[in-house]
């Protein structure tokens, strides 16, 4: 299988390649790992006249915390992501590069190409959600910056304006005593997730969460926050009884839709089991423990 | 129609340095297969699920049906051939024939360049590891149980003594 003629073109630089996105006009499109697009192109659902490589770009790819904030560059793919001493600080980005897909396509998918391209089950766009990243981009009228909230705006749709690209994903450190983890499960390593669910929250001295951010993913065109399932748990003791609150909240705000991957009914009961298991983890993660949590797809 | 324009690749194949030119659109398996004559990789669901197309991008294992032969540019890239020594297998090809870790032998050189991705990371990997870092080769012959054992005895062999 191959995909329709292109014409392409290796970017040395990123003021190269928003040089040649102008050039090359509206029917160009950028690539990064490809992970997503190649198999697009060669089943015709893309059919992009030209091709801009961003492999080539140095100064992409950092990974780096600096001044309280992880910065991770478009380039920089899931598998650096989650190898990277510098992202360990935050775990629930951890949880989320390393489960991504498969060895393979972590090697190579990017975070960057990931955003952009905002697949209604990209794994990258519930965890950024809940922790409330910011995207830096580049493009012909200079650089600027998006909160992840105002950057996915619809499936497949971002507020990237023509020639613009993604460079760079920031998200403030949580706070002491918070703590994160993403779970999502899938039928198998390759295939997108059934359901996700993203939680961060922060706890006070007494064990009351102060604030909480949930996300689920998969179930919406784009991931969702869920202010009510968040409600149950903000200012309240930490207990299975609040996180049992939470996930029927979370149940009752979704109307997921069915397709191959499942019922609208059973994501929804996916997504309350996920939820308390993911705010389970970060609480322990929180109060200091360390528990790995990933995604799911074997029977352990 | 686009006129299919050329672009130059120079790319490291198994330790030899190949320039050529290729048509943007064709795929890394693609150049290997019909430009080189390195049919050891294979084909096998074409849209990046299976793994039989597995090869090493600069140590990394990557699906080479899912990656254009020109973003190879300047990269090393390492196929089945490419491992085995002179007439000395691999310890990971001797591991596998020894612990009966393939049948039909068609996702073969995949699993043995995942494996070699695992181990060059983690010398030691867990049962645990070693499935996961397999999760994205089909396998449908073995039930997987015998590749297991396979990378668990080549990762002995490879141990420092």
């Amino acid at each position: 299988m191959f995909p329709p003629s292109f014409r392409y073109r290796r970017a040395g630089s990123l003021a190269e390649a928003v040089a040649l996105l102008a050039e090359l006009g509206p029917e160009a499109k950028a690539i990064a790992g490809g992970q997503s697009l190649i198999p697009l192109m060669k089943l015709r659902l893309a059919r992009p006249a030209a091709l801009v490589d961003l492999n080539f770009v140095s100064g992409l790819s950092g990974i780096e915390r600096k001044d309280g904030v992880l910065r991770l560059g478009a380039l920089a793919r899931h598998g650096e992501i989650a190898a990277a001493a510098p992202a360990s600080r935050i775990p629930i980005v951890q949880d989320c590069a390393e489960g991504i897909a498969d060895v393979q396509v972590r090697n190579r998918g990017t975070i960057g190409g990931s955003l952009a391209e905002a697949d209604p089950s990209s794994d990258w766009g519930a965890v950024l959600l809940a922790l409330e990243g910011e995207v830096l981009v580049a493009g012909p009228a200079g650089d600027r910056s998006i909160p992840l909230d105002r950057f996915v705006l619809d499936a497949f749709t971002t507020a990237l304006r023509p020639g613009e690209l993604v460079r760079e994903v920031a998200v403030k450190l949580p706070p002491k005593r918070s703590g994160g983890a993403y779970l999502a499960f899938k039928r198998s390593a390759p295939v997108y997730a059934t359901a996700s669910v993203a939680v961060q929250l922060t706890l006070g001295e007494d064990d009351a969460c102060l604030d909480a951010r949930i996300v689920a993913g998969c179930v919406g065109l784009v991931a969702l926050r869920l202010p009510a399932a968040e409600a149950e748990l903000r200012r309240k003791p930490v207990a299975s009884r609040s996180i049992e609150a939470a996930a029927e909240a979370a149940m009752a705000a979704i109307d997921p839709p069915a397709d191959l991957r499942g019922s609208s009914a059973y994501k929804r009961l996916l997504v309350g089991a996920l939820l308390k298991r993911a705010a389970a983890a970060a609480v322990r993660r929180a109060r200091g423990e360390s528990v790995e949590v990933s995604h799911e797809y074997v029977a352990r | 129609m686009l006129h299919a324009e050329l672009v130059p690749l120079r790319v490291k194949v198994n330790g030899e340095w190949r320039e050529l030119e290729v048509e943007p659109r064709l795929l890394l398996v693609d150049l290997l297969r019909d430009r080189l004559d390195l049919t050891g990789t294979h084909v096998g669901c074409d849209t990046s699920y299976c793994g039989a197309c597995t090869v090493l991008l600069n140590g990394r294992s990557v699906k080479s049906c899912t990656m254009f032969a020109a973003q190879a540019h300047d990269a090393e890239i390492t196929t089945v051939e490419g491992l085995a020594s002179d007439d000395e297998l691999h310890p990971l090809q001797k591991a596998f024939a020894e612990n009966h870790g393939l049948q039909c032998g068609y996702c073969t050189p995949g699993l043995l360049l995942s494996a070699a991705d695992l181990l060059s990371r983690n010398p030691n990997p867990s049962d645990a590891q070693i499935r996961k870092a397999i999760a994205g080769n089909t396998c449908r012959c073995t039930g997987y149980q015998n590749i297991l054992k396979a990378i668990r005895a080549a990762a002995a062999a490879l141990a420092p003594r």
